[in-house]
């Protein structure tokens, strides 16, 4: 094993500044989109008295639990001790600080009073599961640039396993705390479930894995940087088990939604009668979302293939968004259950008329804003990488350390 | 090029430094009067404290207020926002009153001289709107669109 | 703050005489009459001092007397707090709108799915002892009075919304629009949460009941009571006491100061 040497990303300044010219753009129409959203008020989107949460939110809820899925690259070397991920752990600290900042500035331009951005950091109700998100996600940003700095500086390397350790608890907290914001609605008949909690765990393992995939082996091919291929095949291994594990928690959900009879109207509603939201579920998140990752990557030919890899990351990705989208969105959108064993006929305000569900037609403003949260956290990973020491110099199989403790792995057999 | 520049940045800050004193001034003394003639202010001397007090803390006054109204139910005191336009409206040619926020009138001029921005007026409305619900909260209603209801 | 009101003490007095009014005409009188009480339910609280826990406000509505097609109730919440002033933003179109505006109190018309029993009822904010909205409002700008009103603090609010996420009852609105002629006794503006408030300005004015009650009396229905809750002499508490009645959503146990009889 040799010494890891990590170098800045020195691709050609050209290719560089268009790379930065392109986000700064897609920043750009997602800021003027907020301000558009800000000066107009939310009549302007598709969220509605119903549905309450829309687009953005969707791609607010992906990026943090992307960026707290991403930090656990670093986890797996520093936790769990397997060497040959450590090399990884830098980028993998970048990218869940720069995810979660993107994440959280969708989240806070869609507030309907943004200008009050310093009332919630001064004020707090306990009681609310979001009120200690507020502390877990800037607690993850702080605990996560320390990890940083335990790697990358040889006088934190004594803290590292400590550090890693916490904010490894740290980012199972804080997931467990985003799907809590859902779970605890005792409201509505789709959430209401503390089942939420480890189901946006696994999926944030997923998309934060996928995510991570994506930029290593863009940055690496980007400046011809060597990625070994048993560690690709490591990596996509542990995607595709993410992956299975994700379509296992789906499917335990909407079995324990199909077991309760107050619920069979939801299951039904989501799974066949939805329109677009059961064909976003199947054929976004069942489908492009899971099966057909999961057969790129089991499969003998393509799983070998690094264009495959890349495809079914991408899949992951917009599966990704479409559950969100199904689970965020869908979930308002199916009405509330208020009176039991009658049918509303009338109502002067929607309460589900007849079984009808909320109407919710997302608008392009809300579009570019949740583009421009990934805008930004690509801005800071990519400026990230340049100027420091994040990426190393080669993942060249041989050039990776080896296991803390030595378990036979079935890449070890290939 | 150089020595050229350190006189005007000098002048700069020296200016700088006579707009902050001058500033000062207004604010604590009684530089301007921002109280719009015809207004029921006009008439009186001093507002609900004297006007130096009321100047630099009118907005601690309606803050304790809007608190006090919001959690605890405390209405048509002193100190009320409603109380503060009311009395502070001016009148337009024909009688209808011009909102406290608009260009050149009480609070918009004010805020406008110390760059301060009013945020009370994103909810509260700047006229005297609609039937208070008792002596207190407010003087007489001007374009009473709920009486008849009452 | 301290100033001490006379009529404070008579005020009791007042209560007491009309409780024992109402009290023996309710041993009397046959349940369905008692709702006419409403009208004579004395003024109570007093301006100036800081509600307490002494009362909680709420209402029973008797889904018996609520009319199909009849929406007094409605059109006088709406008035009362400059709802009424909404427009449509000229661009917008008018199914958007429709799910976009402001509503703290509707008509709701339902059907029972075995009997096809039909009911008719309106719906606004519960005013529940444990609000979800209140849990899970990040700043505490969504609160509970020591009357029990939950009210939104709209200084304080930030507009993330997830108090509409929480209520189980559809209650709470969004501002979608800048507003700008509000009244000056309901501040509202773009950005922020709102629902019914029990006519909370009038509760601290001292006045008698909410502007959809008094519509509902007005109009001979009688089909909604406001009063308080703990005042076991109350018109509110003697109907309670005198017919069944259910809350929405029993099963989360939130005890609710909205009360519906007859469903």
């Amino acid at each position: 094993m040799k010494r890891i040497v990590y170098r800045e990303w020195r691709i050609p300044p050209g290719r560089y500044w268009g790379i930065l010219g392109i986000l700064a753009v897609v920043i750009g129409l997602g800021g003027l989109s907020a301000l558009y959203l800000e000066h107009q008020g939310h009549w302007v989107t598709g969220m509605n008295n119903f549905v309450v949460w829309g687009v953005p939110h969707v791609f607010a809820v992906f990026l943090i639990i992307a960026a707290s899925g991403a930090v656990n690259v670093a986890s797996i070397a520093t936790v769990f001790g397997k060497g040959a991920y450590q090399p990884l752990g830098r980028l993998s600290g970048l990218l869940a600080v720069a995810l979660l900042i993107g994440g959280l500035l969708v989240l806070v331009l869609d507030l309907g009073r943004p200008d009050r951005l310093l009332v919630a950091l001064t004020h707090y109700n306990l009681r609310s599961i979001f009120a200690w998100n507020i502390y877990l996600y800037t607690g993850f940003i702080a605990l996560v640039i320390a990890y940083l700095w335990s790697m990358a500086d040889r006088m934190g390397a004594p803290f590292k396993k400590l550090i890693g350790l916490f904010a490894f608890g740290w980012r199972i907290a804080l997931t467990t705390a985003t799907g809590s914001i859902f779970g605890f609605l005792v409201a509505r008949q789709a959430f209401d479930t503390a089942f939420l909690a480890p189901m946006f765990i696994i999926m944030s393992l997923a998309y934060g894995l996928a995510i991570f995939v994506l930029v290593l082996l863009f940055s690496f091919h980007e400046e011809c940087r060597p990625v070994g291929d048993k560690l690709l095949m490591r990596l996509k291994r542990l995607l595709g088990l993410f992956v299975a594990a994700m379509l296992y928690f789906t499917l335990v959900y909407f079995l324990t939604k199909a077991y309760g009879a107050k619920t069979h109207g939801l299951v039904d509603w989501v799974l066949f009668d939805g329109g677009r939201y059961s064909a976003l579920f199947w054929i976004g998140w069942v489908l492009i979302g899971a099966l057909v990752p999961l057969g790129i990557i089991h499969h003998p030919v393509l799983g070998q293939d690094r264009n495959w890899i890349v495809a079914a990351c991408i899949l992951v990705v917009l599966g990704g968004l479409a559950t969100l989208y199904v689970l965020v969105i869908g979930s308002q959108a199916y009405p509330l259950q208020m009176f039991p064993g009658h049918i509303i006929l009338e109502s002067g305000f929607f309460d589900g008329v007849k079984s009808e569900t909320a109407t919710y037609r997302p608008t392009i403003p809300e579009f570019l804003l949740g583009l421009g949260g990934v805008a930004v956290a690509l801005i800071i990973t990519a400026v990230g990488v340049r100027v420091l020491q994040f990426l190393p110099e080669s993942l060249a199989d041989a050039a990776l350390p080896a296991d803390a403790v030595y378990l036979p792995t079935a890449s070890d057999r290939e | 090029m150089v020595s050229g520049l350190i006189p005007t940045r000098a002048g700069l800050i020296l200016l700088g430094l006579c707009c902050a004193l001058v500033a000062q001034c207004v604010l604590a003394g009684d530089g301007q009067c921002y109280v719009r003639p015809g207004s029921r202010a006009a008439a009186l001397d001093d507002c609900v404290a004297p006007t130096a007090f009321m100047r630099r803390n009118h907005m601690e006054l309606i803050k304790h207020q809007r608190d006090a109204t919001v959690h605890q139910g405390i209405r048509g005191t002193r100190d009320s926002l409603a109380g503060c336009i009311d009395c502070h409206v001016s009148r337009a040619a024909d009688g209808q009153p011009v909102a406290v926020n608009e260009k050149h009138q009480f609070c918009s001029a004010c805020h406008a001289f110390a760059a301060v921005k009013v945020d009370c007026f994103d909810c509260h409305a700047a006229v005297p709107r609609g039937a208070p619900l008792s002596e207190a909260a407010g003087g007489m209603p001007e374009n009473d669109l709920r009486r008849t209801n009452q | 703050m301290k100033q001490q009101h006379p009529e404070e003490t008579i005020d009791q007095g007042r209560r007491a005489w009309f409780g024992l009014a109402a009290g023996v005409t309710a041993a009397v009188a046959a349940p369905g009459v008692v709702l006419h009480l409403a009208d004579a339910a004395p003024a109570v609280g007093t301006e100036g001092v800081p509600v307490t826990a002494a009362a909680r406000w709420g209402l029973l509505i008797d889904t018996n007397k609520c009319l199909e097609g009849c929406r007094d109730c409605v059109d006088a919440c709406a008035r009362e707090n400059g709802l009424d002033r909404q427009t449509k933003p000229a661009a917008q179109s008018s199914a958007a709108w429709a799910d976009q505006r402001a509503v703290w109190l509707r008509k709701a018309k339902l059907a029972d799915n075995l009997t096809g029993r039909v009911t008719n009822l309106p719906l606004m904010c519960q005013h529940c002892e444990h609000p979800p909205c209140v849990d899970v409002c990040p700043t505490g700008a969504s609160f509970k009075r020591a009357d029990g009103i939950v009210v939104v603090d709209r200084h304080v609010c930030i507009g993330c919304r997830y108090c509409m996420m929480a209520c189980p009852y559809q209650a709470r609105s969004f501002i979608h629009e800048a507003v700008h002629d509000q009244l000056t006794g309901v501040p509202r503006g773009k950005g922020c949460v709102e629902s019914c408030n029990l006519c909370v300005s009038r509760r601290d004015h001292g006045l008698a009941s909410t502007a959809c009650v008094d519509a509902c009396t007005a109009a001979g229905h009688g089909a909604i009571v406001f009063g308080d809750m703990k005042d076991p002499a109350s018109p509110i508490s003697l109907a309670l006491k005198a017919m069944s009645s259910r809350q929405l959503r029993e099963d989360l146990a939130l005890n609710t100061g909205v009360r519906y009889a007859g469903l």
